[in-house]
C-alpha cells in the first residue's frame, strides 16, 4: 500500500468504524490489549494479510511516559531468527493517537530493528507490527499511560521561535556490531508539526533512505508527524567499519536533507552491540 | 439475618468509599524530633502515587520564641491544613513562616493552606512557580484526584533577599543555591547546626532531574559541604545525623548519571536502552532508582545527543 492509499484507507476505516459496518473478511485475532481501535487499524494496515500476536516481536519503552511529546520506543524483530525469512516491513504505531502510525520502515539491507521517540496524545496501546516476506504480520505491544496532549501541544522550537534557524541540522554516528551489521543513530532538527496546533499547518519529515558505499539501499522509511519533534532514529544497517553511509530525507515541503556517516572502526562500549531490553 | 439500625448504618458507612471509588484516607503526618525544637516529617520514598496522596517530600518544623516555622508544605491544600494543625499542636505556637525550597509541587502546592504574606521563597522560585505552577497543578489533579480537591495554585508572598532571618533569637541562614532547579533554597539552623537541604539533597531515594543543571547542582553540593553543619534533612529520604552522607550520595548519583548517559550517547544507545542500563550495586539501598534513571534519560538525553553526536548534514541536496 502506498502512502496515499494508506491515508485514504485510514479515513475510510474510521468512517466504517463509526458506521458499524461489518468488515467483509475473516475476523482478526482477538486483541490482547482490548483496544477500541484494533479492528479499524487492522483493516487499514493488514487488510487481508494473516495476522498474529507474537512476543518474539519485542516492543520496548520506559516504565513511565515522562514526556508525552517524546516517548522512546524500540521495535526489535531480531528475535524471530532467520528461519522465517527476511522482515519486509516494521511499523511503530499508537492506536489512540490521531496520527496512529509513527514510522513504516523497510529494513531492506538492515537488521530488523528501529528505535525512535513518538508523541502520545493520551493513554494508548503502543505497538510494533512486523511483516514477513510471505506477507504475514506479527504484532506485539502494550498499554502506555500518558497525560496526553502530545500531538496537540506546540513544539518547543515553535514556542521558542528558533526552529527555522536550526532546521535541517543533522547529527549522527555509526558503530560496528557483530555479524556485519552496524548501529546508526541520526538526529534531525525539525518541528514535526502535526497540524493540530492552531495556525501551524502540518509540516514534517516524511521519508528517509539509508544507502551504502555503492549506493545499495539498506533501509527506507515513511515517517509521520507522530514522531517527536527533532526526530532521533536508530537503525542497524548491514555495513562494515569504514563504510560511509548516506542518509537522505525529505519533508512535506519538499526540503531535502542529506548526511554522510562513516561507520567507526570500533565500538567504545560493549553494551552498544548487545540486545536492548531489560 | 437481622440487622439493627446501628449495624446497618455502620455497614453503609463502610461501603461508602467503595461506592464513591476515590475517597482516600487522611494523610498520616508523623513528625520525628531530630534536634532541639526541630522535627522532620519523612515523606514516602516513592514516586508520587494516588496511594501516597503525593506526600513524598520531607518537611521540617522548627519551634522558635517568635512562632513556628515550616520548611515546605506538601502537595495539596488538604496536606497543608493538616500540617498546620500538627505543627501548632506540637509546638503550641502559631505558624509564622513557611519557606518553599523550590518550585516542585510535592513541596509547594500545600502553601495554598497558608496566608501568602507568611510564605517565603527565592525570587527565582516564585518566577518558576508563576510559569510552571498551572501545569504542575493539572498534572497533580490527574495523578492524585480527590487528594487535591480545593487546591488552587498559590504563590509565595515574600521574596527572600536577605542572608538570614531571626525569630526571637533563633536564627536561620538562607542560602540561595541552584542546580536541582533554577533556584534552590537551603537553610541552616544555627542553634542546632542542622542543614535543611531541600531537594539539593537526596538520601536512599534517587535524585530527580526534571529541572536539573548537573553542573550547578554539584557546585551547590560543594557549598553545602563547606557549611558548618552537624546534621542534614534531605528533601527526600531519612534524616542524616552526620550531615555528610546525603551530600556524598547525591553527588555520587549525579556523577554516575552524568558519566553513564554521556557514555551511552557516545556508544550509540537509544533512549530506551539507556533507561535499562545496569544500576551499580552501591546504589542498591536507593529507592526509585530505575524510575528516576528513566526519567533522567527523558530529561537529559536530547541535550547530550546535541552536545556529543557530531554534525553530519551536507548542503541541501
Amino acid at each position: 500500500m502506498n502512502r496515499r492509499k494508506t491515508l485514504t484507507a485510514m479515513a475510510m476505516s474510521c468512517l466504517l468504524a463509526a458506521g458499524s459496518i461489518a468488515p467483509a473478511r475473516a475476523p482478526y485475532p482477538a486483541d490482547p490489549l482490548h483496544s477500541p481501535m484494533w479492528t479499524a487499524h487492522a483493516q487499514t494496515i493488514f487488510g487481508d494479510d494473516p495476522v498474529s500476536f507474537d512476543p518474539r516481536v519485542k516492543v520496548s519503552y520506559p516504565e513511565i511516559a515522562e514526556n508525552q511529546r517524546s516517548f522512546p520506543v524500540a521495535l526489535d524483530a531480531r528475535g524471530l531468527g532467520p528461519g522465517l525469512g527476511p522482515v519486509r516491513r516494521m511499523l511503530i504505531l499508537a492506536d489512540l493517537n490521531p496520527i496512529p502510525i509513527a514510522i513504516d520502515y523497510r529494513p531492506d539491507g538492515a537488521e530488523p530493528y528501529v528505535a525512535t521517540r513518538i508523541k502520545l496524545d493520551q493513554r494508548t496501546p503502543v505497538r510494533g507490527a512486523v511483516q514477513l516476506a510471505d506477507g504475514q504480520w506479527l504484532v506485539s505491544g502494550g498499554w502506555v499511560d500518558a497525560a496526553g496532549g502530545g500531538c496537540s501541544a506546540p513544539p518547543v522550537s515553535r514556542v521558542k521561535g528558533d526552529w527555522a534557524q536550526h532546521l535541517g541540522e543533522m547529527r549522527g554516528e555509526a558503530w560496528p556490531m557483530a555479524d556485519g551489521a552496524s548501529r546508526l543513530r541520526v538526529t534531525f532538527r525539525h518541528p514535526m508539526d502535526t497540524g493540530f496546533v492552531a495556525n501551524i499547518p502540518t509540516y514534517h519529515i516524511e521519508q528517509m533512505r539509508v544507502t551504502g558505499p555503492d549506493g545499495q539501499l539498506l533501509g527506507q522509511m515513511e515517517i509521520w508527524a507522530a514522531v517527536a519533534e527533532d526526530p532521533a532514529i536508530t537503525l542497524m544497517p548491514r555495513a562494515h567499519p569504514g563504510d560511509t553511509l548516506s542518509i537522505a530525507a525529505r519533508d512535506t515541503n519538499g526540503r531535502a536533507y542529506l548526511a554522510k556517516v562513516t561507520v567507526a572502526r570500533q565500538s567504545p562500549l560493549p553494551t552498544a552491540t548487545g540486545a536492548t531490553g531489560r | 439475618m437481622m440487622l439493627n439500625r446501628r449495624q446497618a448504618l455502620a455497614g453503609m458507612t463502610g461501603a461508602l468509599p467503595l461506592l464513591t471509588g476515590a475517597a482516600p484516607d487522611d494523610y498520616r503526618i508523623d513528625p520525628q524530633p531530630v534536634a532541639d525544637g526541630l522535627w522532620m516529617i519523612h515523606g514516602a520514598d516513592e514516586p508520587m502515587l494516588f496511594a501516597n496522596g503525593g506526600a513524598i517530600a520531607n518537611i521540617a518544623i522548627i519551634a522558635t520564641p517568635a512562632g513556628t516555622l515550616l520548611v515546605d508544605a506538601g502537595p495539596s491544600i488538604r496536606y497543608g491544613h493538616m500540617l498546620r494543625k500538627v505543627a501548632e499542636t506540637l509546638t503550641g505556637q502559631p505558624v509564622v513562616r513557611v519557606y518553599v525550597t523550590h518550585l516542585h509541587p510535592d513541596h509547594g502546592m500545600g502553601i495554598a493552606a497558608f496566608d501568602p504574606a507568611i510564605v517565603a521563597a527565592l525570587p527565582g522560585t516564585i518566577a518558576d512557580m508563576e510559569r510552571d505552577g498551572r501545569g504542575f497543578s493539572d498534572a497533580l489533579y490527574r495523578l492524585l484526584g480527590d487528594w487535591m480537591r480545593g487546591t488552587d495554585l498559590a504563590l509565595p508572598g515574600r521574596r527572600i533577599d536577605q542572608p538570614a532571618e531571626d525569630f526571637g533569637g533563633r536564627r536561620l541562614q538562607l542560602l540561595p543555591l541552584a542546580g536541582h532547579s533554577n533556584a534552590d533554597l537551603a537553610l541552616l539552623d544555627e542553634r542546632t547546626g542542622t542543614l535543611i537541604g531541600g531537594d539539593l539533597l537526596f538520601l536512599d531515594r534517587a535524585p530527580s532531574t526534571p529541572t536539573a543543571n548537573l553542573g550547578r547542582w554539584r557546585e551547590s553540593l560543594d557549598a553545602l559541604a563547606r557549611l558548618p553543619h552537624k546534621a542534614a534533612i534531605p528533601g527526600h529520604g531519612p534524616f542524616d545525623p552526620g550531615g555528610t552522607r546525603a551530600i556524598a550520595q547525591t553527588r555520587d548519583w549525579l556523577d554516575w548519571l552524568d558519566t553513564t548517559l554521556r557514555t551511552a550517547v557516545q556508544s550509540g544507545l537509544d533512549m530506551v536502552e539507556a533507561g535499562t542500563l545496569p544500576i551499580p550495586d552501591r546504589f542498591a539501598t536507593i529507592a526509585a532508582a530505575r524510575y528516576e534513571l528513566q526519567r533522567s534519560v527523558a530529561h537529559l538525553y536530547p541535550a547530550l545527543e546535541a552536545e556529543l553526536l557530531p554534525r553530519v548534514d551536507l548542503p541541501e541536496g
